[in-house]
């Protein structure tokens, strides 16, 4: 079952093309990432896929508004405000309608019951990403959509991070994230998107940039594919 | 609309735990209140001048004429406008404006009232100032009115001095000089004796026609003369004033100071925490997480402009009343109070959400907001006459465009009744609130 589709979607800023005619599919229980170089266009199709960014061209088949989960590269929270405040505000906001129990479920979800009453400004990096993507995950969306989720975490936050978005992922959530860390990609992904000055190069399973490269390392195969290309 | 008691629950949550900001909130209005009621409902401080009087006190009193002229009054006149020191000699005089203990010093010269008494040369007092050009302007100020207003006072007696003496040169009397009374024909009576001895002299007499010269020249003088006195009252006080106000309730200047200082603290409060709290929603990225359909544009800007206005408007109310203990104020009319700090607040916060919308971070709008503000009171408090007619029309217009001068004047009719009317001054607050609210959308687009 489909749960997000875009076809020919692109975004211009004045002159500047961000993203151009981007096509793909993002099946329920699906996790997709986004990778490329710096200014690739990652965030600004991700942007796109929230609804903060209105495409200039192409079409973008979402799920009913609240049904995509948003979480930002920078922790988007209010750092005067506690854990459970937060939540308890982006709850309300989303019009859920027992917003206690949405707090509960996600602090528990989180691990962050124990720190509910603290000003997420006193947390440390790791667990202010976690309250970003509780606040992302808290109106249980089909879709949940990530921007370099894991790129300010330590190894083992990284670890815990992706315990807890593959326990989405087999309740049904559809995952989307751009990153860097061709590693991760390979490891929880099940597709990959390339993208390159905004352009789509790729898009397939990890192992099929492999093969299409005759490399067997992900990463080796990704700097070869770009390169081939003139990026 | 769950979304807008939440967004301003999240706000205020936010408020309370930055308890700077508050204790700010609260101590700035209270200083501000404080500090103009002080200094409306006190007397003006005098400045105070070194003072040596050189004259003996035997010679205090000057003789003119018939008139005694006490001169001890002018210097209890010139004492309600400094604060004398009085000092030996002209030396420690001196060196007390020197060393800075006053800022200037006043030498009255031992010859004052000889030359007064003369009434033939202009008696002098000596000012030696200090001090910067500020406390110079201040002193020389004072000194300078109130010696004014004893010249004032001199003339009137010397006038009066005049009108004696023209008296008995036209009727006659007695003239008391050195100790000696010496009795005065005058002009009147010398006239009618001339006309007596014309008529007793024989119709052919060469003398007649020599002697009714001269009782023509007499009859002129009296009548000239008579004249003169009036114009001697007009030389002691050649102009006085009579004012009347064309236009609209004048407001004074103390009420005029209360309006002033309730639109500078409501500006800066609203202007500060609009663009703040907007500029803290980029800082802090929760801009983007609300817009991607959570918040309209619309309703974010109108909540962090509510907010500001509102707290604006309370601080300022608080301001108002903490003044009302010092200076008279009518509360009667506290609900057009009320009005006119809405409408102030309101438009104050659209120009502060604007600022908010355009920058980044919180200290940046704090900067801009600082930037943008303190030159619009400066501006709007220019008055028309101090600077060329281009330029104040420029001034004008730079006023007109952003909110000080609207929200003063719509406060100062509030206050004080002034024109223009409220109504007009808050129909120009709404279409700013309109054009900044309009501004800030555009600033807001991604």
């Amino acid at each position: 079952m489909t749960s997000l589709e875009a076809h020919g979607l692109s975004k211009r800023f004045g002159e500047r093309v961000a993203v151009h005619n981007v096509s793909f599919r993002l099946d329920r229980g699906e996790v997709l990432a986004i990778i490329g170089p710096n200014g690739a266009g990652k965030t600004t199709l991700l942007s796109m896929l929230a609804g903060g960014l209105e495409p200039s061209e192409g079409e973008l088949k979402l799920p009913p508004a609240g049904a995509v989960g948003w979480v930002p590269q920078q922790t988007a929270v209010y750092s005067k405000l506690s854990v459970a405040e937060n939540l308890r505000l982006f709850a309300r906001l989303e019009g859920i309608a027992d917003t206690d129990a949405a707090v509960e479920r996600m602090l528990e979800q989180t691990g962050l019951s124990a720190r509910a009453g603290d000003e997420v400004g006193r947390l440390s990096g790791g667990n202010r990403q976690r309250v970003n993507i509780a606040i992302g995950l808290i109106s249980e969306p089909a879709v949940l959509l990530l921007d370099e989720p894991a790129s300010s975490l330590d190894p083992r936050q990284r670890a815990r991070l992706w315990e807890f978005i593959n326990d989405r992922v087999r309740a049904g959530t559809s995952v989307a994230f751009a990153t860097h860390d061709i590693a991760e990609a390979e490891r929880y992904a099940g597709q990959l998107l390339v993208l390159a000055d905004g352009e789509m190069l790729f898009a397939g399973p990890p192992a099929g940039l492999g093969a299409a490269e005759h490399e067997s390392d992900l990463e080796r195969a990704f700097v070869a594919f770009l390169a081939e290309r003139g990026h | 609309m769950t979304a807008l008691p939440a967004l301003l629950g999240k706000d205020l949550r936010i408020l309370r735990r930055s308890p700077v900001l508050v204790a700010l909130l609260i101590v700035y209005p209270v200083a501000i209140a404080v500090l103009i009621g002080l200094a409306l409902s006190s007397s003006p401080a005098r400045p105070r001048v070194a003072f040596l009087n050189e004259i003996p006190p035997s010679q205090a009193t000057i003789q003119l004429g018939s008139q005694q002229i006490d001169t001890t009054r002018y210097e209890r006149e010139l004492f309600q406008a400094i604060q004398p020191v009085p000092v030996g000699s002209v030396a420690a005089a001196i060196a007390d404006v020197r060393d800075g203990s006053t800022i200037a010093a006043l030498i009255i010269p031992p010859q004052l009232p000889e030359q007064l008494a003369s009434a033939a040369q202009t008696a002098y007092v000596q000012v030696i100032y200090n001090g910067n050009a500020i406390n110079q302007a201040l002193v020389q100020s004072a000194i300078e009115s109130k010696l004014a207003q004893a010249n004032a006072l001199l003339a009137t007696q010397l006038s009066h001095v005049a009108d004696s003496y023209i008296d008995l040169l036209l009727s006659g009397g007695e003239l008391h000089f050195l100790g000696a009374t010496y009795d005065v024909l005058g002009l009147e009576r010398a006239r009618t004796a001339l006309a007596a001895i014309e008529g007793s002299l024989p119709r052919a007499s060469p003398l007649r026609q020599r002697i009714a010269a001269v009782e023509n020249f007499a009859q002129i003088a009296v009548s000239h003369l008579g004249g003169s006195k009036k114009v001697i009252g007009a030389v002691a006080a050649p102009i006085a004033v009579r004012q009347r106000v064309v236009s609209g309730a004048r407001t004074p200047l103390n009420d005029y100071a209360v309006a002033v200082a309730v639109a500078v603290s409501l500006m800066f409060v609203c202007i500060l925490l609009a663009s703040g709290m907007l500029a803290l929603e980029r800082e802090e990225n929760t801009l983007g997480r609300l817009r991607r359909g959570l918040v309209s544009a619309g309703l974010l800007l109108s909540e962090k402009g509510i907010l500001a206005a509102v707290l604006g408007v309370a601080v300022s109310f608080a301001m108002l009343c903490g003044i009302g203990l010092f200076v008279p104020l009518g509360w009667g009319r506290a609900g057009f109070w009320l009005l006119a700090m809405a409408g102030g607040g309101l438009a104050f916060a659209a120009l502060g959400v604007a600022i908010g919308a355009l920058v980044h971070e919180v200290r940046a709008a704090s900067l801009l907001a600082l930037l943008v503000s303190l030159p619009l009171v400066f501006l709007a408090l220019v008055p028309s006459a101090s600077v060329s007619a281009g330029l104040y029309d420029v001034i004008r217009v730079i006023s007109a465009v952003f909110p000080f001068k609207a929200a003063l004047e719509a406060l100062d009719a509030a206050i004080n009744q002034s024109q223009p009317s409220l109504g007009i001054a808050l129909a120009h607050l709404a279409a700013l609130i309109a054009g900044f609210g309009a501004l800030s959308r555009i600033a807001l687009r991604p």
